[in-house]
Parts: C-alpha cells; sequence; structure tokens
C-alpha cells in the first residue's frame, strides 16, 4: 500500500479557484500532483452525476470548489449549488457512500496557497483511507454482470 | 362511501366535470383506479384500505387529461402531490375538483385550493409512521452495511421504471434516463448503474418528495426506493424547515436558495 498514489479529481470554477489554482503555480507553490483538474463555468453547472462518473472511472477522491458566497460570477450559482450539496451528502452517507472522499470548499483568485492547502490535505486523508477499494469492486462486478447477462 | 358516489355522479351529471378519477374494485383484491366519464357507473367508485395508490400521478397524463376537466378522489398524500404539482405550474388549480378524503376515510368538503392547504398545514406532514423505524433503522447501521444493503437491493433493480411511473413528481416528458448524448444511466441493468438511476431520482425529488410511499409499492422487485426519497424528506425539513406540497406557491428548496444556508462541511 505504501506505493498507492492517490487519484483526486478537482471540479471547480473558471472563476475563483481555478484562477486560485493558477496562481498557487504563478506563486511558485508547490502542492500534490495527484489532482487532476477540471474546470467549469461555474459551481452551478457541477452536476453531482459527474462525481460518480469521477469514482466510477476510478477516482479515489474529489475536490469541488468554486467562489466563496457573494462572489459567484453568475451571482447565486454557489448558493443553490450549495444547497445541492447538502442534499448530495445526506443522500450518498445514507447509501453508504464515503463522503470523507469529497473536499467541498470555496477558494478565491486570491487564495492560492489555500488551494495548496485543499489540495494537500484532501491528498494526505485518501492517502490514509487508501484506494476506494468498494466502489471501484462495485464498478468491475457490474461489468461482469453484465457479461453474464449477455 | 355513499356520500362520494353521490357527489361524482353530481359532478359528472351537471357537467362541472367530465372524469372522474377514483378507486373500483378489480378482478383481484387489489383495488385499481378508475376513469368515470359516464354518471350511471359512478356507482363503481369505492374507498377503503385497498385505496392506496397516488391517483395524482394521472392528472398530468395527457391520454387522461384529454378527457376533459378532472375531479379526484384525494387522501393527503394525493392532495399534496396536486399542491405541487399546482406550483409547480404542470397544473391549473382552477382546472381540478378535488373530492379530499379524511384520514378516517369521510369526504372532506375542499371547495378550493385555500381550504385544501389549511386541511394540509393541520395534518402531520413528516414520513408514515412504519416508513420512519425502516429509516431508523438503516440510519443505524455503518456506512459500510449500508453500502452492502443498498447494492443488495439494487441489484434486483430490472430498470423497468415503474417507481419513476408511479411518482406524480415525475412527469417529465424526456427524463434523464432517456437522454443518450451524453448516457447518464447504462441502458442495461446493473448494480452499479442501477445505483446511478436510483442517486439521480433521488436527487430528483429532494424536496419535491410528499411521502406518499407510490414508488417502492410500484417496484415489482421489492425494492425500497421510497427509503431514499424518505430520508432526503427528513434532511430537507432538517436542514430548510420545509414540506414539500404545503402551498400552491412554494418553489422547490432546489431551485431557491437562502444566502444563509447553515452547513458545516465545505472548507
Ligand atoms: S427521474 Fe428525474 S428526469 Fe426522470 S422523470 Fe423523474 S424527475 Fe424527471
Ligand atoms: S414517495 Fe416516491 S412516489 Fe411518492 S412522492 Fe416520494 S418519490 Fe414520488
Ligand atoms: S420499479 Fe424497482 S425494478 Fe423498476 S426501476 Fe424502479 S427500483 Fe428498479
Ligand atoms: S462562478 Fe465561481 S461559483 Fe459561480
Amino acid at each position: 500500500m505504501s506505493d498507492f498514489e492517490p487519484k483526486v479529481v478537482a471540479f471547480v470554477c473558471n472563476w475563483c479557484t481555478y484562477a486560485g489554482a493558477d496562481l498557487t503555480g504563478t506563486s511558485r507553490i508547490k502542492y500534490a500532483s495527484n489532482v487532476r483538474i477540471i474546470r467549469f463555468p461555474c459551481t452551478g453547472r457541477i452536476d453531482f452525476m459527474l462525481l460518480l462518473k469521477a469514482f466510477a472511472n476510478g477516482a479515489d477522491g474529489i475536490i469541488v470548489s468554486g467562489c466563496h458566497p457573494n462572489d459567484c460570477h453568475y451571482t447565486s450559482g454557489n448558493f443553490h449549488a450549495k444547497r445541492r450539496w447538502i442534499m448530495f451528502k445526506e443522500l450518498m452517507d445514507f447509501m453508504g457512500i464515503d463522503m470523507n472522499r469529497i473536499t467541498f470548499s470555496w477558494v478565491s483568485a486570491a487564495e492560492g496557497a489555500k488551494w495548496a492547502d485543499v489540495v494537500n490535505t484532501t491528498v494526505t486523508r485518501i492517502r490514509e483511507l487508501g484506494p476506494y477499494v468498494s466502489y471501484k469492486e462495485l464498478v468491475n462486478k457490474s461489468v461482469e454482470e453484465e457479461v453474464k447477462n449477455e | 362511501m355513499n356520500s362520494l358516489i353521490t357527489r361524482a355522479k353530481e359532478l359528472l351529471e351537471n357537467k362541472s366535470v367530465q372524469v372522474v378519477i377514483g378507486y373500483e374494485a378489480g378482478p383481484t383484491s387489489v383495488a385499481r383506479p378508475a376513469f368515470i366519464t359516464d354518471p350511471a357507473k359512478a356507482g363503481t367508485l369505492i374507498y377503503d384500505e385497498r385505496c392506496v395508490q397516488n391517483l395524482a400521478v394521472y392528472l398530468t397524463k395527457p391520454e387522461v387529461k384529454h378527457l376533459g376537466k378532472m375531479a379526484i378522489v384525494a387522501t393527503l398524500p394525493v392532495m399534496r402531490s396536486i399542491m405541487m404539482l399546482i406550483s409547480e405550474q404542470q397544473i391549473f388549480a382552477d382546472s381540478i375538483v378535488v373530492l379530499g378524503i379524511s384520514a378516517d376515510g369521510s369526504l372532506l368538503d375542499i371547495a378550493d385550493v385555500k381550504v385544501m392547504q389549511g386541511y394540509i398545514e393541520k395534518s402531520d406532514l413528516g414520513n408514515p409512521e412504519k416508513y420512519k423505524e425502516l429509516l431508523a433503522e438503516l440510519n443505524k447501521l455503518s456506512p459500510e452495511e449500508r453500502f452492502a444493503f443498498w447494492q443488495k437491493e439494487l441489484s434486483k433493480c430490472i430498470k423497468c421504471y415503474a417507481c419513476r411511473q408511479a411518482c406524480p413528481m415525475c412527469y417529465c416528458t424526456r427524463c434523464t434516463v432517456e437522454v443518450n448524448q451524453p448516457q447518464w444511466i447504462p441502458v442495461q441493468s446493473n448494480t452499479h448503474g442501477n445505483m446511478e438511476w436510483h442517486i439521480l431520482r433521488a436527487m430528483h425529488l429532494a424536496g419535491r418528495c410528499i411521502s406518499c410511499g407510490e414508488c417502492g409499492r410500484a417496484c415489482p422487485v421489492g425494492i425500497p426506493c421510497h427509503l431514499l426519497t424518505m430520508h432526503l424528506v427528513d434532511q430537507v425539513h432538517n436542514y430548510f424547515n420545509v414540506y414539500a406540497g404545503t402551498s400552491e406557491k412554494m418553489s422547490s428548496v432546489l431551485s431557491t436558495f437562502e444566502p444563509n444556508d447553515k452547513e458545516s462541511f465545505i472548507i
């Protein structure tokens, strides 16, 4: 397990967190390279189904991040997103899906250091949790089920 | 239920409505939905403990709507569904006659939406007792046990979508599962895809489910999928202090927000 490198997918909004992550780079702050950033127009566009697809495609952890409340480029996308995250989190918990593997955060365009911190703490946590074996098993089992049904 | 029959007959005779949606005895012990258009046939209407289906689902079906103005036999969950459909602008308040049925099975006098709202507000709006126990049991399990429970249940799903068809709030003419560019939910049945389907369905019903339990009742393989949406009913009440289907003006929880919505997990 010691050579386990977590795969973390980050869904971020274009206007704050993506710019923040850019700042992390231009400020030459070093952070874990386990993260794959996917840029969205706004957190309001980050459909919960995308998070499920990330797990299905082998992610061990997920970061979802956007502008702080009141700073959304489209005024209210993040407020809507917040309500959806609350419901999504409660539903996932109820179904036994590991919410310790998802980090939700607000990172502004000026918070390059916070972005590095969000990524590092997430990667450290996922490293401790190990690969998301139970989800991967579920996906593999489902592929077998389909072959059997054909 | 003579008062129900008399009222239905009256409505059809004086042409206030063209169809009465209610229940009738079927060939088995199960009561089935009835669509009465002829006043002479109003006598077949029944109301007893066998009448459990949520009839509000028919209010948005084109094949029923084309019959004309509708009257509907409505217990509390049906009235709440009607409220939801009005608030989501799927039906017009004054185009439906509500034949309200009280908890003890007698005919209520629901003259208009205001009266109906008053009746709903006086009622117990949480999840029904029998489901509360199941929910509490599941909530007591560890996350691993819950994951195993839902995997076992959802492995049985044959993707017939009866749960969707039976739900009054699943009225989309093109459901996401029928969208294939992109294909969000695989067409075939497999445990993982079935789980994705149920997460999608529950999320679409968050803040809209009125705890009728119809989705679970409709499932031919006995998956308790109503517990997923009912869990969110509890959570919506917990976080936002509302129950769905209580006012004709309400917007559903996930289509609005309050700037100071509380959460404790966003860093
Ligand atoms: S599952 Fe969602 S998309 Fe499908 S009918 Fe229900 S609400 Fe509409
Ligand atoms: S219990 Fe099921 S059928 Fe009834 S409103 Fe909720 S999701 Fe729809
Ligand atoms: S009714 Fe049951 S078997 Fe059919 S799609 Fe829903 S959960 Fe699956
Ligand atoms: S643009 Fe960043 S959250 Fe809306």
